[in-house]
């Protein structure tokens, strides 16, 4: 918690071996980071220069690949889609998890047994889950048939074959699959804020609200942190859940940019506009992420 | 009785009582939310195929019906082989197991590295290694096939380790760094002073504090390797295939009668290593993200 | 490098199969294919056991889903890492895209011996070809334009099997008073795009399919006979049922044989469903050419890619002689709803559709209108399929007019020629 000052003194100058050992021990770790990483962003970059179609090939030709995949109607469905799925699901997360971890926290019976069944869908993969996933919200199978069948003859929840509405399922189960993550991230928040901090503000009179959104939120800002950083990564790369659950339909109502680059460059041999497409992808990410880095480290070097 | 140990809306009153019995209904009606799909696929795998046509979806089985979960384990053919699940699990503990140790040593070194013995650079190594998160994975396939064909594993079980740990690193280190982060730099210092190393420093004061975080990475790392599918497929070859892509084998069908009581079982199979993990790991899990989780 | 890799998977998993990893004299092939369920299944277990009883080994890899997508990420991934496998499931213009690579090797030897060119339609065997050498071997014909029904159905509103899409659309509309789904489909861009290509043969013509896509001819593409194409897809929507959506063909098979819907579009492995829920053709189902003149053709086959080893390459050769065996295209083919690529195969052991399927195929040699599939991979790369399912698929589930479809479909192929 506290902050020692002063940087590392060696005792002795025999020691510099050890001096260096940090370094040393870093360095093959970010090494590998660097070329599996930025290497392949850079010939990702490079690759969307080219004509490259069903295998790379190295013949520059600029701009083109953009231009065509900015002509691509799908492409923008797709990009439309990641920023609704995106907002939403991030959004549900984060309200939901909060929720939850606000209610769990109140010395709930069979607690663990609550925590536990929140967070399991964590555990599973929708290449698992994803036709579980399919028959409840078909229309003839799921909800829908379920609530009819009890006397409901015009309920309707035809969302999955909507193409208007497709998107929102996905929506409910990323949120389905996340939120208990970040329901447990906020648990954890919330359990490590300093019981004298409540009991000052029992003292006070606060009342449950006042002490929430007056005290401990504020708090909590390390968390979000956190969460905001993993719901984006899980937005952004979402791929199982799409495929699982819609395979990217109905038609190509709910691409996503990811789903749309992996069709572009397995299905369909295109691969210099995937690499188009993939480096649009990561340029969204770089302006999202740069800022909340910098804020989150700069403050660190305080 | 001070309102920490208690909650934050104290139970005291009759208005009071009502509020926690709605609190817990709705915290019920949650778990229905969550518990749903594996609902679904749990009863389906115990129903017969006729049961399953005209059934509900939700109806309960009218009787347990094993056979599935036999012929997921062991009877299931994908291809030619008709050995059920059983060795590519096999398959999947033996990529999951050096994999998430790998991943999550390197990570606590690293994390510990770049918090205690903090070099010019630290921070921005940390920010450049924590953007490889993001990558995604789609984009790396082909340059990856490239290098694992150059160092003459592509193919192999080896092959695939690599992939996970190379890009599990950025979430390893997260984890470590951010708890490391939290233990203050006195503790350190006075090893220093007592002329502990960088090596002695970590493995006598530090690992033994960082246990959650041992945990949490752990589950986090073990998911996403078992989980795994794109990597799986692109990078082993038939019989050394992971689980998932056998099961996705099983479960893709592109004629023939669907067996869905099959289908569901063999995904609850390929399944349980992780839901065991989160089960019986779940309050490691707690610990570990309370572990560092405010102070970021 | 090959041994090594098998000892390192084979000391994995030790004593999980304990089947020999020896390389034999006869020779070794890997192949990888998505022929995973039921019937193909049974069907590649056939291949592999006449393989094996040539002596060979038998390395199988099989990759489902998505029509082969998962698969073609992984050919992918092992070519560009150096390590391709010796034979894969690969069919129409992703052969000659693969041999343009570099990446596909001649059996010319073995089809020269065996004078493949005698007993396969020239259309198929041009697929097959790249620079004049076979790099490839079919090992069914598939006919796409099908027209399955339940004759009880029928029989209910009184009506005959179509030939027309008139006709089509008369029996259609009286299914739907009766309050029956006169159309099975399921909503998955190949499904939708296989509408299509029927439409565009039955309503344009042998011609106007070839023109429009085979040949991307712009002036075919936007014409009139497009917009009625698309004015006809838009009256079949109608009569799907609304749960179509992302719904697997072999369920939509299910809705016939349930006489839950009246008819469904789709080729002749919807067939293999029927039977195998023990179906009589000509009883329990109808079998008929989708209304209009010609053959849509589909066909699998097997490529073999370039392998440095001397045994992979003895293994391709035994391995491209057994596909084009007469036997093996018989006992193939029965199990997976298919007629034999050779067309001196006799027929006596299978089903009247099948024997429909070849007097067909026959007459559409005669008339020049045996056509490759668009949506099934034999027309063009796939890079323009994917722009026609795009459009297809996107006019089938939203409320888009023929005319719009028509030019977004001319300024999506135009751009995917690029």
């Amino acid at each position: 918690m506290s902050s020692v000052e002063g940087s590392v003194k060696p005792r002795a100058a025999g020691w510099r071996l050890e001096r260096w050992l940090p370094q040393l021990v870093v360095s093959p770790i970010f090494a590998l980071s660097l070329f599996f990483v930025y290497g392949f962003i850079a010939w990702t970059v490079y690759i969307s220069f080219t004509k490259s179609r069903m295998l790379p090939v190295y013949e520059f030709i600029g701009l083109a690949q953009y231009e065509r995949l900015w002509a691509t109607p799908r492409w923008h469905v797709a990009l439309e889609n990641l920023f609704v799925f995106g907002g939403l699901f991030i959004f549900g997360c984060l309200l939901i998890g909060l929720l939850l971890a606000i209610f769990l926290d109140q010395r709930i019976r069979a607690e663990g047994v609550l925590r536990t069944i929140y967070l399991y869908p964590m555990a599973l993969s929708f290449i698992v889950t994803g036709t579980a996933w399919k028959w409840i919200l078909n229309p003839g199978l799921g909800i829908e048939k379920l609530v009819r069948d009890m006397g409901f003859p015009n309920f309707t929840f035809d969302w999955l074959v909507n193409p208007e509405m497709a998107i929102y399922t996905v929506v409910i189960a990323g949120i389905w699959q996340s939120s208990g993550y970040v329901m447990a991230l906020f648990l954890a928040g919330l359990r490590s804020v300093d019981d004298d901090i409540l009991k000052a503000a029992a003292i006070d009179g606060a009342g449950p609200i006042r002490t929430y959104a007056g005290i401990i939120l504020p708090m909590l800002g390390p968390v979000l942190l956190s969460a905001v950083i993993i719901l984006t990564h899980l937005a952004v790369k979402s791929f199982d859940l799409i495929i699982a659950l819609t395979g990217g339909g109905p038609g190509y109502a709910t691409d996503v940019p990811a789903t749309f680059m992996y069709a572009y460059a397995f299905q369909r041999s295109e691969l210099g506009m995937a690499a188009a497409s993939a480096v649009m992808m990561l340029a969204t990410i770089l302006a999202i992420m740069v800022p909340y880095l910098y804020s989150e480290l700069r403050e660190k070097d305080r | 009785m001070s309102g920490a140990t208690d909650g934050i809306v104290r139970a005291s009153g009759a208005g009071s009582r009502f509020l926690r019995i709605l609190l817990f209904a709705l915290l019920i009606l949650f778990a229905l939310y969550y518990l749903l799909p594996f609902f679904v696929m749990l009863a389906t795998s115990l129903k017969t195929l006729d049961e399953i046509r005209t059934g509900s979806l939700i109806s309960l089985p009218s009787s347990l019906n094993l056979q599935p979960w036999v012929e997921a384990w062991s009877g299931a053919c994908v291809g030619v082989r008709c050995d059920g699940l059983q060795p590519y699990f096999w398959n999947s503990v033996l990529i999951a197991i050096p994999g998430v140790a790998i991943s999550t040593f390197l990570g606590a070194i690293a994390g510990y590295a770049l918090t205690k013995w903090r070099f010019r650079g630290a921070n921005i190594i940390f920010a450049l290694m924590l953007f490889g998160a993001f990558i995604p994975f789609q984009v790396v396939l082909l340059p990856m096939a490239r290098t694992l064909g150059f160092l003459g594993i592509a193919g192999t079980l080896a092959g695939l380790i690599l992939v996970h740990v190379v890009y599990g690193l950025a979430f390893t280190t997260l984890f470590f760094r951010n708890f490391f982060v939290s233990v203050p730099d006195a503790l350190v210092h006075a090893a220093k002073l007592d002329g502990a190393g960088f090596f002695a420093i970590f493995f006598r004061i530090l690992v033994p504090m960082a246990i959650p975080t041992f945990g949490i990475t752990v589950i986090w790392q073990f998911t996403q390797i078992w989980n795994d599918f794109l990597f799986g497929v692109a990078f082993t070859v038939g019989d050394s295939n992971p689980v998932t892509v056998a099961l996705n084998n099983v479960v893709n069908t592109s004629t023939g009668v669907k067996q869905y009581n099959v289908d569901m079982a063999a995904a609850i199979i390929a399944a349980l290593p992780t839901l065991l993990v989160y089960v019986v790991a779940g309050r490691y899990f707690l610990r570990g993200l309370a572990a560092g989780a405010v102070k970021g | 490098m090959r041994s090594e890799r098998w000892f390192m998977a084979a000391a994995c998993a030790a004593g999980l199969f304990l089947s020999s990893q020896a390389v034999q004299a006869q020779g070794e092939v890997e192949v990888l294919h998505w022929w995973t369920s039921g019937g193909e299944a049974a069907a590649v277990g056939e291949l592999k056991q006449s393989y094996e009883a040539e002596g060979g080994t038998w390395i199988d890899s099989p990759i489902a889903g998505g029509g082969g997508d998962a698969a073609m990420t992984a050919l992918r991934a092992r070519v560009v890492s150096g390590n391709p496998p010796a034979a894969v499931q690969l069919k129409g213009p992703g052969i000659q895209e693969w041999a343009d690579q570099g990446a596909l090797a001649s059996v010319e030897d073995v089809a020269g011996e065996n004078s493949w060119d005698e007993h396969l339609p020239e259309v198929l065997a041009g697929i097959m070809k790249f620079e004049g050498e076979y790099v490839a071997a079919p090992v069914n014909i598939h006919r796409v334009d099908w027209l399955w029904a339940n004759p009880e159905v029928l029989a209910r509103v009184d009506a005959e099997m179509p030939t027309t899409w008139e006709e089509f659309n008369a029996v259609a509309d009286k299914l739907q008073a009766e309050g029956i789904t006169p159309l099975a489909h399921g909503g998955q861009p190949w499904q939708d795009a296989t509408l299509f290509e029927v439409l565009v043969l039955g309503i344009g013509g042998p011609d106007f399919y070839r023109s429009a896509l085979v040949d991307l001819n712009e002036e075919a593409l936007e014409s009139q006979t497009m917009v009625d194409v698309f004015d006809q897809l838009r009256k079949l929507r109608g009569y799907v049922d609304p749960n179509f959506s992302g719904r697997d063909w072999n369920l939509a098979t299910a809705m016939v044989m349930n006489g839950e819907a009246g008819f469904q579009i789709m080729g002749d492995w919807a067939k293999g469903e029927f039977l195998a829920a023990g179906k009589v053709p000509g009883k329990d189902f109808l079998c008929a050419a989708a209304p209009g003149n010609g053959f849509l053709l589909n066909s699998d086959s097997i490529a073999f890619f370039n392998v440095r080893d001397g045994d992979q390459q003895e293994g391709q050769k035994v391995l491209a002689s057994l596909i084009m065996s007469p036997d093996f295209q018989e006992s193939f083919n029965l199990a997976k709803g298919s007629i034999p690529a050779r067309t001196d195969v006799a027929l006596d052991a299978f089903d009247e559709c099948a024997q429909r399927s070849r007097a067909d195929l026959e007459a559409a040699i005669e008339a020049d209108a045996l056509l490759p599939s668009m949506a099934h991979e034999m027309a063009v790369p796939r890079t323009v399929r994917g722009e026609f399912m795009d459009v297809v698929t996107n006019f089938f589930n939203s409320d888009m007019s023929s005319q719009d479809a028509v030019e977004t479909l001319s300024s999506a192929i135009e751009r995917a020629q690029l």
